[in-house]
């Protein structure tokens, strides 16, 4: 089995936000109007933190892509009262949509901050309408969502390879993130696989995850020269 | 047939004026929550003020704070059916009362929360007994069966009396005193059931509250992920129960005219314990900020900081105002030790730990471990509306409850006149060598 997991090379990583565009077209994530977004109520599924060090005019800005990290041990899973929330053999951590009853206890117990909500009814730009991805289902109001790590591609990769009576090949499934990346920033692989670029980037003596003294076992990978 | 205790019965055959107003303004505020909860459900929980990353709010916060008030009742009256208080005999019934209300109350609280509540079967259809509110849906369905069994069965020989006396809704009475003849048999299976359901009821009680705080515990949020948690809700649960027994007492008394049985003396015994519990509680809020101020993890150090000195230090002072000073100060001194005093200082209390559960769940949402935005939560109209329906709901509850049944449990009372004396005395000479002559 395999085990996905992502890289982002952070020394690369040029902070412009392309992976955010990418991730909201490719997963129909509803548009929030700006003032709504002003409240906190903005749809990511991926993310940029920044944190600034130092003070006028000596700034240092540190931008940090954030997808859901789909832990080996997520804390969202535990907490779950329906079972909306689950990790599957591959290591992916998924959302049923049509199961969550909205009691936003996952986001509740995320360390990372990293589910968000459908506090109203999803809306979308008009002409968006005729452009959904028909992959990946439309959300309702009331329920969380969150990064799946394009877990729909995954599907019609596996079709193609049983097609063809192979194995997936490293690089073949990919994040919308990771294809939109102008840096070439992101990886995206099986870690357990020892060929892969991404074991080998996470093995790399730049590598580290957010918060690992936790325990939850992220499994996207930092490549930073400061660590 | 006038009997000695014909005050108790007074609230039952004569309504005044003044109840039916403050039921219609009472109704009145329930339909205006109706309207906003509707509203909630149609158009989401966008029209609260929760976000990311507060993604809780007043809901959560009231659904322990109410359920804290309903450990008033059933713990309270079990305790001091338990110890042979007999000081404990007018008071019982109108603590059990609370709790089945506000429990009623508090248990729809995290129904109101839910993004779907058209999806709440999924919690049977679905639901992971590994998931902390889960147990939470256990204790509580189980602690509301065992106190309102606990409310009714003490009830059945006054239901019985006012089916006795006749009139109106007689079939209701004959149906729930379940052929209550008040025979030596009768008495005596009445009491056995009483004493195992009070054993019965204080394990659940306390379960409840743990597993109430177990929701936050259980998670790794800073500021949450704490042990003494489980007691310290406990605590924080029967300390907020007294301060509630003692206003619903004090304005009963004064609106039915009941000084004949809730003396100055229980307001003393009870305000006693108020103090103590207030002292218990600082303990434990002590404790925990201690700990986490000493040991400086920063995430941790962030949380108590935006509690000491940052947006919400107005809040986590005053309730450390309203829980510990004030109550501390009125309730040491016999000067202020009087009805008003221990009236004032309740009132106080139960606006501290209302604060409290506010001061526990927001800031820790608010301070996400990540370098993000700090969260900000400005509660909307509609959850102070659905607060302040909340609040109708129990009072009107409680006035009807006084409508139809006696508050002061007539047979307790009366079985303390009669028996309670004898037996008290022997009790002491029990205790004592050499009391008496004999």
């Amino acid at each position: 089995m395999p085990k996905w997991a992502m890289v982002i090379d952070l020394d690369k990583c040029t902070g412009c936000g392309a992976c955010i565009a990418a991730c909201k077209l490719e997963n129909n994530i509803a548009i929030v109007a700006p003032a709504e977004a002003q409240n906190g109520r903005v749809m990511f599924w991926l993310d940029i933190i920044s944190s600034y060090e130092g003070e006028y005019p000596a700034v240092k800005v540190n931008r940090i892509p954030k997808p859901c990290f789909h832990c080996d041990d997520p804390p969202c899973i535990k907490v779950c009262p329906v079972g909306a929330t689950y990790k599957n053999e591959e290591g992916l951590v998924g959302q049923i949509y049509h199961r969550c009853i909205g009691c936003r206890y996952c986001m509740a117990a995320c360390p990372y901050t990293s589910k968000v909500f459908n506090w109203e009814k999803p809306r979308w730009l008009d002409d968006t309408y005729s452009c959904f991805n028909p992959d990946v289902s439309l959300r309702m109001v009331g329920v969380v969502e969150k990064c799946s790590f394009c877990a729909h591609r995954l599907i019609k990769i596996k079709e193609n390879a049983a097609q063809e009576k192979r194995a997936i090949r490293d690089g073949e499934y990919i994040p919308a993130c990771m294809e939109n990346c102008p840096a070439d920033a992101i990886y995206f692989g099986d870690i357990d696989n020892k060929e892969s670029v991404v074991h080998n980037l996470a093995h790399n003596f730049r590598a580290y995850r957010i918060m690992e003294d936790l325990g939850v076992e992220p499994k996207v990978y930092y490549l930073s020269k400061k660590f | 047939m006038i009997e000695k205790d014909e005050q108790i019965f007074k609230p039952i055959y004569q309504t005044g004026k003044g109840f039916y107003i403050t039921s219609v303004i009472l109704l009145m505020i329930i339909a205006w929550s109706l309207n906003m909860y509707i509203k909630q459900v149609w158009y989401g929980l966008g029209v609260t003020g929760m976000n990311q990353p507060v993604t809780w709010g007043f809901y959560i916060v009231n659904f322990v704070f109410f359920i804290g008030i309903s450990h008033a009742g059933t713990l309270i009256s079990a305790i001091l059916r338990l110890s042979k208080a007999e000081w404990r005999r007018p008071i019982t019934r109108m603590a059990e009362v609370i709790t089945a209300i506000v429990l009623a109350i508090g248990g729809l609280h995290p129904i109101i929360d839910l993004g779907r509540p058209d999806r709440l079967l999924n919690i049977f259809q679905s639901g992971r007994l590994q998931s902390p509110l889960l147990w939470d849906v256990t204790s509580i369905t189980a602690y509301f069966t065992a106190s309102t069994v606990y409310l009714y069965i003490p009830m059945i020989p006054d239901i019985a009396r006012i089916r006795d006396r006749g009139g109106k809704l007689k079939w209701l009475y004959t149906f729930m005193a379940w052929g209550y003849q008040g025979t030596e048999r009768h008495k005596r299976v009445l009491n056995r059931a009483i004493n195992i359901l009070m054993v019965m009821v204080i394990p659940i009680a306390v379960s409840v509250h743990t597993v109430i705080s177990y929701i936050f515990s259980m998670t790794l949020q800073p500021g949450w992920h704490s042990t003494i948690f489980g007691p310290y809700f406990v605590v924080g649960a029967i300390f907020s129960g007294i301060a509630a027994l003692l206003i619903v007492m004090i304005a009963f008394r004064k609106f039915y005219h009941l000084e004949k049985y809730l003396r100055e003396i229980h307001f003393q015994y009870l305000g006693t314990l108020l103090l103590i519990m207030s002292i218990i509680w600082f303990y434990f809020t002590f404790s925990e900020y201690l700990t986490g101020i000493f040991g400086a993890e920063p995430h941790e150090v962030q949380i108590i900081m935006y509690k000491f000195t940052g947006p919400f230090a107005v809040f986590f002072w005053s309730m450390v105002l309203c829980n510990f000073m004030i109550p501390v100060i009125v309730l040491s001194f016999k000067k202020f030790k009087t009805i008003t005093g221990i009236f004032i200082a309740s009132c106080t209390v139960v606006v501290g730990m209302w604060l409290e559960r506010l001061v526990i769940v927001v800031p820790s949402l608010a301070n996400p471990r990540l370098e993000l935005p700090m969260g900000i939560y400005i509660p909307t109209l509609t959850e102070w509306s659905l607060f302040a329906g909340g609040i109708s709901v129990f009072i009107l509850g409680y006035m009807l409850f006084s409508k139809f049944f006696p508050i002061i449990s007539i047979w307790e009372v009366e079985e303390g006149r009669t028996e309670g004396l004898k037996e008290v005395e022997e009790r002491i000479h029990s205790y004592l060598p050499a009391i008496s002559n004999h």
